[in-house]
């Protein structure tokens, strides 16, 4: 038998205290302007010691974690088929910049620089932790930070296109943003038309989800197989331009809003992130501008 | 020197758990959710020690699991709800050992009470993405997900609970 346990009073005035430092915390945290949260430096502190975990856990159970995929298909089919499917990623992604380049006037080099990928430094980075759907966040950890030259603020992409932004670094670790988060928008334009829009993040807390994109002008409208691609913005940060995003699968206008609403479908499949890529900077000089900027 | 010795074993056993949710747990997700390791820590530490022992326990744990890569959540909403998973839960403890349902349903109820609260404060608080409808979507998922895997967790948390346990209670 174990003896009996503090008398309820005192148990009372600990969780009375406990709850007390909860809403102070929150409210700290809650009321943070541009200028930070006073709790970032402990939110680092935490990240520098639990992200390693993270990063030594998912490359140990590597094998453990394959097994999801591995179901239902044999070993051989499914590397030709990896390979099959790599090769016909990346001719679509020459397909779509090639159809976006033949779209562009003057004033929209910026497209053409993406042409030359080559142009571009990546950062090569494995996912190891995904937010969970109780969180209602879409974010992941991925194995790379400052010290390969990620910062925040820096695109992330993968091989069908872009995944999202870097939020936060820390020395080996960093956190990024997926633009399915609902917290997400992109400025991104049309690649037939070169129309300006916005794109936000889905209301779904799991799967692929669709994006929202909203025209700045109204009266255009978008076609459904139309491509997406980034507007990027001035030194590149957060997204750099001309980055492919989705495919508009759905238009929808109501007579109640000013601007019209297209749903994409993102070329990245958000459920099965693997491999991902940090663009650190590109050899058109835009490295030092990319990377110096470090706000949120 | 050995109450400090227990306050670390906890503090590691509460990162491992944390860093297992969110890096091996999230390719086993259901729907995106993943089971709530940390909670269940908390649910066991409340049955071996009681009310106040896990709600600090809970504090903890659910601070790091506000803190930790890749949450972007006002800190303080996963620390506020397991503090009253692990009061709630210690107020369940009694002598003797617990029989398996009612252990099950003190998970349930835990599980309920913790991502309720996480929710509940997210919509105070109209952090994005949280809404009534996508809570409805995923408190569900989360409760029965974490009694699926009570059998697996809560007797070691138990054990260890119960090693870590000194002579006379604080």
């Amino acid at each position: 038998m174990r003896p009996v346990g503090p008398e309820p009073g005192r148990s009372r005035a600990v969780l009375g205290l406990l709850v007390l430092a909860c809403v102070t915390i929150i409210t700290l945290d809650a009321r943070h302007g541009a200028r930070g949260s006073p709790v970032d430096p402990l939110r680092y502190a935490v990240a520098r010691v639990v992200g390693p975990v993270e990063v030594g856990g998912a490359r140990a159970l590597k094998p453990l974690t394959d097994i999801p995929s591995y179901f239902g298909s044999v070993h051989r089919l499914r590397a030709e088929y990896a390979e099959v499917q790599a090769e016909n990623a990346a001719l679509l992604q020459r397909l779509r910049v090639a159809q976006a380049n033949s779209h562009r006037n003057a004033e929209v080099d910026s497209i053409a620089r993406f042409a030359d990928t080559a142009g571009y430094h990546v950062v090569q980075a494995q996912v190891v932790g995904m937010g969970p759907a109780q969180s209602f966040s879409r974010t992941v950890t991925i194995d790379a930070g400052t010290r390969a030259g990620v910062a925040p603020d820096l695109t992330v992409i993968d091989a069908d296109g872009l995944v999202g932004r870097v939020l936060s670094a820390t020395p080996t670790t960093a956190t990024v943003l997926l633009i399915v988060d609902s917290d997400s928008t992109v400025g991104s334009r049309l690649g037939d038309s070169m129309e300006l829009g916005f794109l936000d993040g889905g209301r779904d807390v799991s799967g692929d989800g669709t994006l929202q994109l909203r025209l700045v002008d109204h009266t255009v409208s978008a076609r459904i197989g139309d491509t997406v691609l980034t507007w990027g913005s001035r030194n590149g940060a957060p997204y750099l331009p001309g980055i492919p995003v989705g495919t508009v699968v759905g238009v929808h206008s109501s007579p109640a809003e000013l601007t019209e609403t297209a749903q994409v479908r993102p070329f990245v499949d958000f459920s099965s992130l693997d491999v991902v890529g940090v663009i650190t900077g590109s050899a058109f000089g835009g490295h030092t501008e990319i990377a110096s900027r470090g706000t949120r | 020197v050995t109450a400090w010795l227990r306050a670390a074993v906890v503090g590691a056993l509460i990162i491992v758990t944390v860093a297992v949710q969110i890096s091996i747990f999230s390719h086993f997700s259901i729907d995106g959710v993943v089971p709530d390791l940390a909670m269940l820590v908390v649910v066991a530490a409340a049955l071996v020690r009681g009310p106040a022992y896990a709600a600090l326990v809970g504090f903890a744990a659910g601070l790091v699991l506000d803190l930790a890569p890749p949450t972007d959540h006002t800190a303080g909403r996963w620390a506020l709800g397991l503090v009253l998973v692990g009061y709630l839960t210690g107020l369940a403890r009694h002598e003797g050992r617990q029989s398996v349902p009612a252990t099950v349903l003190v998970v349930a109820a835990g599980a309920f009470i913790g991502t309720s609260v996480f929710a509940l404060t997210g919509l105070i608080l109209q952090e994005p993405g949280v809404s009534v409808p996508s809570a409805f979507e995923v408190v569900p998922i989360a409760v029965v997900y974490d009694v699926v895997l009570t059998p697996f967790v809560i007797p070691l948390a138990l054990m260890l609970f119960r090693r870590l346990e000194p002579a006379e209670t604080w």
